[in-house]
């Protein structure tokens, strides 16, 4: 097991250094010097910039920028973010906690309805609800999340008042971040009511962030379902006399998951991604905002450390959905 | 008690037309079709449908709102926005927008990812390696970042965004027809028609390619609803087109802050693209479901 | 009173081409400890049949009979609970591919600890003792050690004999062995053919053997059914049928036999193959592949008729000592 996961990781380490070869050129294939960019539009002297130029290694070799780079990156200096001046790594790991948060409440609420759904709907193929789930599901996926979260706002924050329209937390609350999980640190203090406030404020977010993943795993579990039902080992369970909830629930379902959790981990590039634009419309404090921000004041050296740092958590939680693969597939747990 | 059945006339039917039965069976796909084949016609003839010109500013009518409103006129169908243009022509030529961001984005991105993967394909060994840890590298970004940071660097524009969209969606592409072409490299009409002498180009572009089509085909369908999608919420983050431009995530935008007062202008362009990816993911999962010998009967 | 009755037993599947029977109206009687042979090639409707009995057939096919009774008890107005109170305990299935019909995903212990568990409540160490008991009356060697193995880390014949274990479980009366050895090597079949006679013997329960393999029916059934296109073509006694076949598709099966073939260069084979759902002939079923057929069996379709040994559904029956009345 253990030289397993040394195989899976060792396959990570070249599309690692090939993700940073991206970030890395990134900052410099940007219009404009990044000096300039830092000094503004002032004019600068000749000596300054040169002094500038020292100061980020902009003088040396490009392969031994590289190499900097890539030692700071190991060693976690991520460069200083232009607007801030804080390190960009520090700024990350504030923000990520809360876009983390939101990630995990989508995913599960995609898993949560959308097995569910699948499982009955393969069960009662070609039936209204078979047809219903699947509809939806298609509707779901093709679905412009920004606009979604839009009139999901508009109904349930404007017109009915239910939910909050953006934030993490009312203004009434201050909650010290512990974990940063807004969640976690409420119940920490004992702030009951700051922890409904936390998960009203989820509410919408979660379910515009986890509209396309659900619609994914709805139709994922409903064809692994679809196939494993017409295995021979179905029958067999069928023969035994056993009823359709043990059928259906146990034999089958456990076969179908192995797809359909390998689905539900890939899912979190896509759950990153769509963070960019459900953070934007809800205001919600974490790295999907930060970065369309740093984007928009051309803060270069923190889009550069938050998209290396994104790709690392894609990566990593995509070893762990191989590895859990391994763990849920026997014929893969023992082929070694 | 024995029925006997009509032996049916079994000559089988050309494989079009069978794929055409399939089809035609799946009613998703056919009303997928249909509305496609609208938005392209009122796309091409958006300059003669269109009762206003996108840009024209109307300053006695601002945010007038749709026909069935109290307060709406027939003038302004689906009501104006917040300088008084009207929707319903910014939609039309919307539409116009979109086709032509799927058109070039899949133009685009499978002419490079079919050359990608037709390369690694046939030559596998260094090139094979090269050619899809690249590919990794790419899909080990989430889409939309990736789109993004491609945008942030090009600068926002319509075209850059397209350009983004394009890069983000080779992947998928090359890897299809990487694998593919490996499929059917082993296949004995391949080995036959090298053995034929076939140089190497013939061989990928008029032996293997056509055998590798019916995936394709559905991917590059799949591709039109991503593209729209993507290209859309580049708009939306401001790194697509730029207003006055109506694009329809840009419009979307723009109209931001007139949520509450004038709901139609942020509801309109949000539908369109719905309609558009749907119509597009339900040709696509047609078309896959046709072209699938393994789901045939 | 036999312990399965079936008198009548249609199975049809709806299609886009139309209804299919593929079980036609078979009788099919099994006596308390007796071995029936059934008989036939690929698509003649046997393994429908057993579904049928099992009570597995999709949702897509329809199960009419005139009578369908097991011990006594009438199969067709039982509630579908009742019906899995019987399935998997008083009758018992093996399939004919151990190494799909048995689940990937759980231990060999499990699989076969399941059935006494839903059916007789056994757990804990009892379910235990009595699993590791049942792989040694397969013949696993070193059972408690496999009650942790998954089937892909077993053999075919060991999986079989794991799917055998896991029939007999709650002692069923009635064991149907669908193909039990035709996914098997040669020198396995052998074994588990052995097996399952033997422990039909010893148990007593009565075992329905549906192979299109005419050599392993003559070492093991009493009695043997040969099936045709979803009809029953002949049936009598195991020694009767080998001796005087009266049906020409089982002179035909007999005389593929390569032990009955010796001397002869090549081994006979019977032209075309079973009808299908559009090609059912005029007439008898069997005429378009039979060298005996006449225009009155392309026109008129027999019926199974009793003669001195046995039925058979043929106008113009093989070695008959009386005439058969038409």
């Amino acid at each position: 097991m253990l030289r397993f996961i040394l195989t899976r990781a060792s396959l990570l380490i070249p599309t690692f250094l090939g993700v940073t070869l991206l970030t890395f050129l990134l900052i410099r294939l940007v219009p404009g010097d990044p000096i300039e960019v830092r000094v503004g539009e002032r004019g600068i002297s000749p000596e300054r910039l040169a002094q500038f130029r020292h100061e980020l290694g902009l003088d040396q070799p490009l392969w031994k920028q590289f190499l900097d780079y890539i030692g700071g990156v190991l060693s976690g200096d991520l460069g200083t973010s232009l607007v801030t001046h804080n390190p960009v790594l520090q700024e990350f790991l504030t923000l990520f906690p809360a876009t983390i948060e939101l990630a995990f409440m989508a995913m599960l609420f995609a898993s949560v309805v959308g097995l569910p759904a699948g499982i009955v709907a393969a069960v009662k193929r070609g039936s209204w609800f078979d047809h219903g789930v699947m509809g939806l599901s298609l509707t779901g996926y093709s679905m412009p999340i920004f606009w979604w979260g839009l009139l999901l706002i508009l109904l349930f924050s404007v017109n009915l008042g239910w939910t909050p329209v953006s934030g993490r937390l009312d203004l009434l609350y201050y909650v010290e971040p512990v974990t940063g999980f807004m969640l976690i640190d409420t119940l920490l203090v004992g702030e009951y009511g700051a922890f409904w406030s936390a998960l009203e404020h989820l509410i919408l977010p979660t379910v515009v962030l986890g509209t396309i993943p659900l619609a994914v795993v709805a139709r994922m579990t409903r064809s692994a379902m679809l196939e494993v039902l017409g295995e021979d080992y179905i029958r067999t369970a069928r023969a035994k006399g056993l009823n359709s909830r043990r059928v259906v629930g146990l034999h089958a379902l456990r076969n179908a998951l192995i797809p359909v959790v390998t689905v539900i981990g890939l899912q979190v590039g896509t759950l990153l991604g769509g963070a960019i634009l459900t953070e934007t419309i809800f205001s919600w404090p974490g790295v999907g905002k930060w970065l369309i921000e740093s984007i928009n004041r051309r803060d270069y050296p923190a889009l550069q450390g938050g998209v290396l740092l994104i790709a690392s958590t894609v990566m990593a939680v995509n070893l762990l959905v191989d590895l859990l693969y391994g763990v849920l597939n026997p014929r893969i747990r023992h082929a070694r | 008690m024995t029925t006997d059945v009509q032996p049916v006339a079994s000559r089988p039917p050309h494989p079009l037309a069978e794929t055409w039965y399939h089809f035609r069976q799946n009613h998703g796909a056919v009303l997928g079709l249909v509305v496609i084949t609208a938005i392209t016609i009122v796309a091409i003839l958006a300059d003669v449908i269109a009762p206003h010109s996108p840009i024209a500013q109307y300053r006695d009518s601002i945010l007038a709102p749709p026909v069935w409103h109290d307060a709406g006129s027939w003038r302004f169908i689906l009501g104006t926005d917040d300088i008084g243009r009207d929707m319903l022509s910014r939609l039309i030529h919307g539409a116009r927008l979109s086709m032509m961001i799927g058109v070039i984005v899949v133009t685009l991105s499978l002419a490079v990812g079919l050359g990608l993967g037709m390369v690694a394909g046939f030559f596998g060994g260094i090139t094979d390696v090269l050619v899809m840890r690249f590919m990794d590298i790419l899909l080990s970004l989430p889409s939309l970042l990736l789109a993004v940071v491609v945008a942030a660097i090009l600068g926002p524009g319509l075209f850059n965004a397209m350009l983004a969209v394009s890069v983000v969606v080779v992947p998928h592409y090359a890897r299809l027809t990487r694998a593919a072409v490996m499929a059917e490299m082993s296949k004995d009409y391949v080995i036959a028609s090298r053995v034929a002498g076939a140089g190497p180009l013939r061989l990928m572009l008029v032996v293997v390619l056509p055998n590798c089509a019916a995936p394709l085909i559905v991917q590059a369908t799949l591709g039109f609803s991503t593209a729209i999608l993507d290209a859309a919420a580049l708009g939306f983050l401001g790194l697509g087109a730029q207003p006055p431009t109506p694009e329809w995530g840009t419009m979307l935008a723009s109209s931001l802050q007139f949520l509450q007062r004038a709901p139609w202008v942020v509801t309109w362009p949000g539908v369109a693209i719905l309609v558009t990816v749907l119509a597009f993911n339900l040709l696509g999962d047609g078309l896959r479901d046709a072209l699938d010998p393994k789901l045939k009967r | 009173m036999p312990l399965l009755d079936i008198q009548n037993l249609s199975v049809a599947f709806s299609t886009r081409a139309g209804t299919f029977r593929a079980v036609d109206g078979i009788d099919l009687q099994v006596d308390e400890g007796e071995v029936v042979g059934i008989v036939g090639e690929s698509g003649s409707g046997k393994s429908v049949t057993s579904l049928a009995v099992m009570g597995l057939i999709p949702s897509a096919g329809t199960v009419i009979a005139d009578r369908m009774s097991f011990a006594g008890t009438d199969l067709r107005t039982l509630s579908r609970s009742q019906r899995r109170r019987i399935t998997g305990k008083d009758v018992a299935m093996v399939f004919q591919e151990p190494m799909t019909s048995l689940n990937p995903c759980f231990t060999v212990g499990f699989q076969i600890g399941e059935s006494l568990k839903v059916h007789e409540g056994l757990s804990g160490r009892a379910l235990r003792h009595r699993t590791i008991e049942l792989l040694e009356q397969v013949g696993i060697p070193a059972p408690e050690s496999r009650l942790s193995a998954f089937p892909h880390q077993l053999s075919g014949g060991m999986n079989q004999r794991v799917m055998i274990a896991i029939a007999i479980a709650c002692n069923p009366r009635l064991l149907i062995a669908d193909e039990p050895t035709t996914a098997l090597d040669v020198t396995i079949q052998k074994q588990i053919l052995d097996l399952l006679v033997g422990l039909q013997r010893d148990r007593g329960m009565a075992l329905i053997l549906i192979t299109h393999d005419m050599g392993v029916v003559a070492e093991t059934a009493h009695r043997v059914v040969v099936m045709y296109a979803g009809q029953v073509a002949e049936t009598r006694s195991a020694t009767e049928l080998f001796e005087r076949p009266r049906h020409p598709y089982t002179g035909a099966l007999l005389d593929a036999l390569p032990e009955r073939a010796l001397g002869r260069r090549r081994l006979p084979t019977i032209p075309g193959v079973v009808p299908g759902i559009a090609d059912r002939p005029q007439g008898c079923l069997f005429n378009p592949r039979c060298p005996r057929a006449q225009d009155r069996c392309r026109a008129e379709r027999p019926a199974l008729l009793a003669d001195d040994a046995g039925r058979a559904r043929c106008f113009y029956p093989l070695n008959s000592q009386s005439e058969v009345t038409a």
